[in-house]
């Protein structure tokens, strides 16, 4: 980004900023490699060990595949990935289709509405999750794939602003030209506009499926049964039987993060510009 | 009926007509939504704090008691107290993801690492986190064997997470390791919408990087760091997740909300929680408006009036640029 010249004072200012930047790595690593080396160790091992030596082979999967079958994490996954599909889906369309509403449109209470959408995200998502409970029980939705992804929707602030904040620089002039070529409202949106939201899309996206991957106080609470849960909550299986067994426990937690830290690995730089597309909301 | 029914249809067909059928079929749904999942328990949360009820049976109507019961159980407003170690957290945390973004703002080799390796820790769930430190605090586990690797005596180690001198903090350092690398993104998003050519101008000019981080990165993410400072005093106040999931609330380290979910969901004390929620909404309120306010006056001052005319200008030039574009676009499509 920026060439220096090499002084003796920079010299030093490079030294420190890679020593700082190498231990900042470190210890955001650091529990998750223990995790790892332990995973990989016998029960006998693991008794016997220290927890930072090495495990003996690196090619004993068993812990994984107990943990895998023991969480039932295969239906974890696969509920996540329903409820990921479904959810994302439908809050792109909402929210996109919201946003333009609110900023096309001038008509009386759209304020109001902007209004209530600003105040609603001041309200912590837990304080309400006590009457939450009560009405989703009397809807029926407990124990409902579809309860819990619908709540997941209701609950979609966010991509609301970042559409909100991209309807903002998309000229009017565009919306014009079509009607006067014979456009409805509806194919405005879903011809001309829709398509030219894909930065939008991609934003929400990463910030909404981050969240909705690591969702577990309202998956714990309205998926109960064990063939509904998630993968966050499948992980709770682990404190009750297996209490002090963490080359098993650990063996769950790495199994979790393997299909995210793929994924960020694939979309590093999507996942890095949605963050900062995001933040400026405010 | 046939005279009504067919200005009726006509309309529909206009222009307005049209409008408004847009308007009604887009905003059906998210209002709805936000409705039943957002008033609805909102105004039900005021309802039920006046009662003393169960989430099934009879209720009676209990005044303004159950409020009185959240300033006097010593549970309930002591746990306010715990969030002042997450403030603490979320004001280092900010710091250092500062830091970390104005060393990384510089050109370092193997910087996509070191993003990924900070950032990383925001992508694992909280039950996984939650497992992960409990691992990493246990007794004779990970940050001991860390510990007496550099040579500490294992008798001078604290149990990371029943000492209760010393418990909130371990919680709170675990938020810290989650969210560092996260703001640290965001806040290097920021200075790199910097011009680059400031930079290269400002070193040629002879400019250190204390300078530059000064006049030329502090002014750039200011905004961003005020808004940050912002969300995590309310994020502080409902911190709910680390003592969730790692010590559940055991050994004073219960915070407002794992107070309240137990209330709520084991006691079943369902006024009370309610009542809780109520306070603490009202607190946060009064904590956003009053920041809001503070910092209006507080970087009130010359410099910035100026740096926010220049946005403004430069936001304006963009606008025009944008406008341009889309009228060749238009101009492309017609």
């Amino acid at each position: 980004m920026l060439k220096t010249k090499t002084t003796p004072l920079s010299a030093l200012f490079n030294v420190f900023k890679y020593f700082m930047l190498i231990g900042a790595a470190v210890i955001s690593l650091l529990p998750v490699c223990v995790c790892v080396l332990t995973a990989f160790k016998t029960t006998d091992e693991y008794n016997a060990t220290s927890v930072l030596e090495l495990p003996e082979s690196f090619f004993n999967f068993e812990n994984f595949k107990v943990a895998f079958q023991e969480a039932n994490m295969l239906r974890g996954f696969l509920n996540t990935a329903i409820v990921l599909v479904v959810v994302l889906t439908a809050s792109v369309f909402i929210g996109s289709m919201l946003a333009y509403v609110l900023n096309r449109f001038k008509f009386k209470g759209n304020a109001v509405i902007q209004n209530l959408f600003m105040f609603a995200a001041l309200i912590p998502g837990i304080a309400t999750q006590v009457t939450v409970y009560k009405i989703m029980y009397s809807l029926g939705f407990i124990n409902h794939l579809y309860g819990y992804m619908i709540v997941l929707m209701g609950t979609d602030i966010i991509s609301i602003y970042i559409f909100l904040q991209f309807f903002e620089n998309l000229p009017v002039s565009l919306d014009e030209s079509a009607i006067m070529d014979g456009c409805t409202y509806f194919g405005v949106f879903f011809k001309i506009l829709f398509p030219l939201l894909k930065p939008a899309i991609v934003t929400s996206l990463v910030l909404k499926g981050v969240g909705v991957y690591n969702e577990y106080y309202m998956s714990n609470l309205y998926l109960q049964s064990p063939e509904l849960k998630t993968i966050s909550t499948a992980l709770y299986r682990f404190t009750g039987p297996y209490g002090n067994q963490y080359n098993y426990i650990c063996a769950g937690v790495i199994i979790t993060i393997i299909p995210i830290l793929i994924l960020f690995l694939i979309f590093q730089k999507q996942v890095y510009s949605g963050m900062a597309a995001g933040a400026v909301k405010g | 009926m046939q005279k009504t029914r067919m200005p009726f249809m006509k309309w529909l067909k206009s222009r307005k007509g049209q409008k408004w059928i847009v308007i009604l079929t887009f905003m059906f749904v998210p209002l709805l939504l936000l409705f039943v999942f957002t008033y609805l328990p909102f105004f039900k949360m005021i309802e039920f704090s006046f009662f003393k009820m169960k989430y099934t049976g009879p209720r009676t109507f209990v005044g303004w008691d159950n409020y009185i019961d959240v300033f006097k159980r010593s549970e309930c407003f002591k746990s306010l107290f715990v969030s002042l170690y997450y403030m603490g957290g979320a004001v280092i945390q900010l710091a250092l993801a500062l830091f970390f973004a104005t060393l990384m703002v510089f050109k370092t080799k193997g910087s996509s690492f070191f993003k990924g390796a900070m950032f990383f820790p925001y992508l694992i769930c909280g039950i996984a986190v939650g497992f992960i430190f409990k691992f990493f605090y246990a007794r004779g586990f990970v940050l001991d064997s860390i510990l007496q690797m550099f040579g500490m005596n294992p008798e001078n180690i604290p149990m990371w997470l029943q000492d209760k001198s010393i418990n909130n903090m371990s919680l709170a350092a675990t938020s810290v390791w989650r969210y560092t690398g996260q703001n640290m993104i965001l806040f290097l998003g920021a200075m790199m919408s910097v011009d680059t050519d400031l930079y290269e101008a400002a070193s040629l000019d002879g400019a250190n990087k204390w300078h530059q981080f000064r006049y030329i990165i502090l002014p750039s993410i200011k905004s961003i760091v005020v808004l940050n400072l912002i969300l995590s005093i309310s994020g502080s106040l409902s911190a709910f997740e680390p003592p969730y999931v790692i010590t559940n609330g055991t050994m004073g380290t219960g915070t407002y909300f794992v107070i309240m979910n137990r209330l709520a969901h084991e006691n079943q004390k369902v006024g009370l929680a309610c009542a809780m929620a109520i306070v603490l909404l009202g607190i946060i309120i009064i904590c956003t408006v009053a920041q809001k306010l503070f910092f209006k006056y507080a970087f009130d001052d010359g410099t910035s009036d100026e740096s926010r005319a220049a946005v403004r200008k430069r936001k304006k030039a963009e606008k025009a640029a944008k406008k341009a574009a889309g009228k060749s676009l238009r101009g492309g499509r017609v």
